[in-house]
């Protein structure tokens, strides 16, 4: 049986990665995701399961060591954040051509400069095309569910691929929530033991991360490409598979009230939680607004966005991050690309939001709603807006 | 020596680029790089073996006679073995 606890967000995906018997962890520890990296380090240390915790001196080095240990079949998991994530990004790419099923969790914190701790997703956004499957936590529950389900899709026969498990820095790592911790046999029947592809034994040589020039580097990435687009269908099945066992359903799109609505926003993240308030909010004053909660980044979920947008007259899209000199938010971008080739889509607004830390409360989200609903399907001078910034 | 033999099509890509066969590097024609090739006087060859040591390819060996040549398979015409070489036995020539 789970059992229901209140415990420290950071503090439960290291204790989901120990459900999922991890047997090596390799971290190196970065304000907000300190906290998993010592409890991991803890929980080996304690002995509670037979892991191995490798001190590295860097992220780039925690990578590095995550993607060695994996290729030698053991299940491996790291988390990281902000400049961690940025100095890890090289090896990424290697990660996911090398089809090591590693798990990350990402405690997402803005980047430098200025020098910033505080959350927004300007450290994930810049990994997007690392191919690895990214996921969105919205709360506590969500960051233990995704952390085992993302052994369970990276390491699958079809799919092999790293995942990264996105929770907000402060805002979820360091929340104290009440959830439902998942019994560890349940966890063994959700999660057999990995069984890996291909592995580095001096029993059986064989060569990983090799040369490919232009006679065959395009095959190979069209390879990495199709795995990806692939392994929706693997993320699919995994979430009715955890719904048909814990009995909490799992969507790349998630609606909130969204029968009826005008008005849509789409959030990523913790901010879903504020916003779905906020739609209460609206309701209530009749203004037709639903709220739509991004959970799988990539592979991108293009037919349930086309799906979840049908009807809807305005969509506003909100960004934890900035494309400088670009589209706006990286996330709109991809939404407008996505929805330019179907015949009647909404009027798509932009709305960048709580970067690096700055609050976003309800009334904050019913403002930016009420504006769109104002201005109904009127063009906006600018493709998108840095909301509440301080102008002259 | 095995032909050459990349996958034929993206679904034929290992997953990972897994090499399964050991040794399979030696398929690699580095030798396709090269501008220039190294030619060896054995009237001015002393047979040190500084050639065969420094080479970086390791494509340099030794005859039955005692006298050094690069395999042209792999030699990338660096000309590492020509600058070395102190009794200025080996020559790099254009490739035809
Ligand atoms: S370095 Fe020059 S002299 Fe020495 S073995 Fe090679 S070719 Fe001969
Ligand atoms: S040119 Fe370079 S690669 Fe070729 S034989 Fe000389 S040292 Fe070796």
């Amino acid at each position: 049986m789970s059992k229901r606890i209140g415990i420290e967000v950071a503090v439960a995906a290291a204790e989901a990665a120990a459900l999922c018997r991890f047997d090596v962890a390799a971290v190196y520890p970065i304000t907000p995701q300190s906290h998993v990296a010592e409890h991991l380090s803890n929980i080996v240390a304690d002995g509670r399961i037979d892991a191995e915790f490798i001190t590295v001196e860097s992220e780039h080095s925690a990578m590095s060591a995550a993607m060695g240990a994996s290729a030698t079949g053991a299940r491996v998991v790291t988390a990281t954040s902000s400049q961690g994530l940025m100095y890890m990004h090289e090896v990424l790419p290697i990660a996911s051509a090398m089809r090591l099923p590693i798990v990350m969790a990402i405690a997402n914190r803005a980047v430098s400069g200025p020098l910033n701790i505080l959350n927004d997703h300007s450290d994930i956004m810049p990994q997007r095309d690392s191919g690895w499957i990214s996921l969105f936590a919205e709360n506590g529950q969500e960051v233990v569910d995704m952390m085992i389900q993302a052994f369970k899709i990276a390491e699958h026969r079809d799919v092999q691929l790293p995942v990264n498990v996105n929770i907000d820095g402060f805002q979820l790592t360091h929340m104290v929530e009440p959830l439902e911790m998942p019994d560890q046999k349940e966890v063994d029947k959700f999660l057999p033991p990995y069984k890996p592809y291909a592995t580095l034994h001096p029993d059986k040589p064989v060569s990983m991360g090799t040369f490919a020039m232009n006679d065959v580097y395009t095959e190979v990435m069209k390879a990495k490409d199709a795995a990806l687009v692939n392994s929706k269908e693997v993320i699919l099945a995994v979430w009715k598979e955890w719904e048909k066992r814990f009995g909490r359903a799992y969507e790349p799109i998630e609606g909130y009230r969204v029968k009826g609505a005008e008005i849509l926003m789409l959030t990523m993240g913790s901010m879903g939680e504020t916003a779905a308030v906020a739609i209460d909010e609206l309701r209530k004053k009749g203004i037709p607004a639903g709220l739509l909660k991004m959970k799988l980044w990539r592979p991108f979920p293009f037919d349930e966005l086309k799906k979840a947008v049908k009807g809807a007259k305005t969509l506003i899209v909100t960004d934890r991050a900035v494309s400088f000199g670009g589209p706006g938010g990286p996330v709109a971008g991809e939404v407008r690309s996505a929805l330019y080739d179907q015949p009647t889509r909404p009027a798509i607004i932009n709305e960048i939001i709580g970067l690096g830390g700055r609050d976003m409360m309800v009334e904050h989200f019913m403002e930016i709603v009420m504006k769109a609903a104002k201005a109904g399907r009127k063009k906006r001078k600018e493709a998108y807006e840095f909301y509440g910034v301080r102008e002259a | 020596m095995a032909a050459k033999k990349w996958p034929e099509n993206w679904q034929n890509v290992n997953r990972g680029c897994v090499v399964f066969r050991p040794g399979s590097a030696g398929d690699y024609h580095t030798g396709s790089w090269r501008a220039q090739q190294p030619v060896w006087d054995n009237v001015k060859c002393i047979k040190c073996g500084l050639c065969y040591i420094v080479c970086p390819e390791g494509c340099i060996s030794e005859g039955s006679d005692g006298y050094y040549s690069a395999d042209l398979d792999y030699c990338k015409g660096c000309g590492i073995c020509t600058h070395e070489c102190w009794p200025r036995a080996i020559k790099m020539v254009e490739e035809g």
